[in-house]
């Protein structure tokens, strides 16, 4: 029996550009004629560079990365946030309330933000909790050059994330009345200044779609997906360890560092192999996801198991 | 006879339309999962109508309905067996040394092989001559094992969902509602 362990996505696969972009213009034409409001566009972003840090192995196809989603806010189904968010999450006009421990907090206006700012695209491994992974390409800017303009002081130990909680928005919310909503996040200093760290607001050369965390969201590559916190309102540096919504669901499955680490299991399930959408089988875990050069020097001397 | 052929066909629907759905490409992103916890979904879902059976001919009177009970377990094991297979060659890819450490470590892996393992021998002696090998009291008694296997297959899923533990706890539920009946009736005796 031949079965193939890798099977490549084929490039048919991959939503050919010319066709996405006529698709664009579809949209944008339905849009003008008044049929969709104008904020679910997904526009192409302008100032885009090319990163030093990209993996080189072969990016999901668009169709996977915005139709296999986890955003409870809209649904426990992968396909439900793709069903949900479209035309329910608005965003724009959006906004990013910066506070606590900086010298100058202030409110960032995400539309002029995404007008003025300079990109990087940056390919990257992602790898959920659940032992699925994708290779997306993000678009974004560091997290250490946004955060260092509010001036974090000397008590900023560490960085909170807060996503919007509006039910109005988010129909999954009231259907999982259990977690202490909103969806909360949180990074040492150091891991949120590292140069990996991405605050990501586009995919593919083009905004984020709303079900991918429009319009503005954490890409945390070395740790499990569910760090990498999506629709971001609130950042805020604070001096003690920020709670986090799946730590306090279940404290012994989510730890707050939560890097990738395949030598230790989930308690209900394994991490040492994951299921890379696109192919059968599955393939080894790597260590911090493929990035410990990268990030290893941020835990030395740290137990991964006990600090997992 | 045409009617139990039509039963057979129902009971095998959901396994066309997967089929179809697969052939198709319309399982989404990850076609493997998806199809895994389908066929798992209907394995347990049959497996409660056959846990039904019992109970709605006491309480109904309608003692035809019995002799669609074997049909319902047999079609219970064939998504079970379809719902492994998925696991160990799709997902698994044969990896036997994972499995055997997943099983061994991973408590909601050790509850569905345990229901499976369970219900293969159910399945091997199903046939009427083995009824009649056994005899009916011994056949009786090992089928009872279902009882057991059932409230497995419902632990299997709850233990393996991160959220929306609703779905799973109603066929845990269910499951040992109809358990209790049994219990009720026997009392009763």
């Amino acid at each position: 029996m031949l079965i193939r362990t890798q099977s490549p996505i084929k490039a048919s696969e991959i939503t050919d550009r010319g066709l996405y972009l006529s698709r664009r213009q579809l949209i944008a034409g339905a849009a003008a004629a008044g049929l969709l409001p104008s904020a679910l566009l997904a526009a192409p972003l302008p100032n885009l560079g090319k990163s030093q840090f990209d993996t080189d192995e072969k990016p999901n196809s668009l169709k996977d990365i915005t139709t296999y989603n986890n955003f409870y806010e809209f649904g426990l189904d992968k396909e439900d946030p793709s069903k949900n968010a479209p035309g329910r999450l608005k965003p724009s006009p959006w906004t990013v309330t910066v506070n606590g421990e900086c010298n100058k907090p202030g409110t960032v206006d995400i539309d002029h933000f995404i007008k003025e700012q300079h990109f990087e695209e940056r390919i990257y491994r992602h790898r959920c909790v659940e032992a699925w992974s994708m290779v997306i390409p993000w678009v974004g800017v560091p997290l250490g050059d946004f955060l260092k303009k509010f001036e974090p002081n000397s008590r900023a130990k560490y960085v909170a994330f807060t996503t919007l909680n509006d039910t109005s928005q988010m129909p999954g919310i009231r259907m999982l009345s259990s977690f202490s909503w909103p969806y909360r996040e949180g990074l040492r200093i150091d891991e949120a200044m590292h140069p990996l760290a991405l605050l990501a607001v586009g995919i593919y050369g083009e905004t984020l779609q709303p079900q991918n965390g429009a319009p503005i969201r954490l890409v945390v590559p070395w740790k499990y997906g569910f760090k990498s916190i999506k629709s971001i309102v609130a950042i805020s540096f604070t001096e003690t360890q920020p709670k986090t919504l799946w730590n306090q669901a279940a404290a012994n499955e989510y730890g707050f560092y939560s890097n990738v680490n395949p030598t230790v299991d989930h308690p209900r399930w394994s991490q040492a192999k994951e299921h890379r959408i696109g192919e059968f089988g599955r393939r080894p875990t790597l260590m911090f996801n493929g990035y410990a050069d990268q990030v290893a020097s941020l835990y030395s001397g740290m137990d991964l198991v006990k600090n997992f | 006879m045409p009617i139990r052929l039509l039963a057979h066909l129902a009971c095998a629907i959901p396994m066309f339309w997967l089929a179809d759905q697969a052939y198709f490409d319309q399982l989404g992103a990850n076609p493997v999962e998806k199809g895994i916890r389908f066929l798992g979904d209907w394995a347990l879902k049959f497996l409660i109508l056959a846990l039904a059976v019992t109970p709605v001919r006491r309480l109904s009177g309608w003692n035809a309905i019995a002799s669609y009970r074997r049909m319902l377990g047999l079609w219970a094991f064939a998504y079970a067996l379809l719902h492994l297979l998925g696991y160990v060659v799709l997902d698994q890819y044969f990896d036997w040394q994972n499995i055997g450490h997943e099983i061994i470590k991973h408590k909601f892996i050790t509850a569905g092989m345990a229901a499976f393992a369970i219900l293969l021998p159910l399945a091997a002696t199903s046939t009427s001559g083995m009824i009649k090998r056994l005899g009916g009291r011994n056949w009786r008694r090992l089928h009872y094992a279902v009882y057991l296997a059932v409230p497995l297959a419902a632990l299997h899923y709850i233990w393996m969902v991160k959220a929306g533990i609703i779905q799973p706890l109603t066929y845990l539920a269910i499951a040992l509602l109809l358990l209790l009946t049994r219990l009720v009736y026997a009392r009763r005796q």
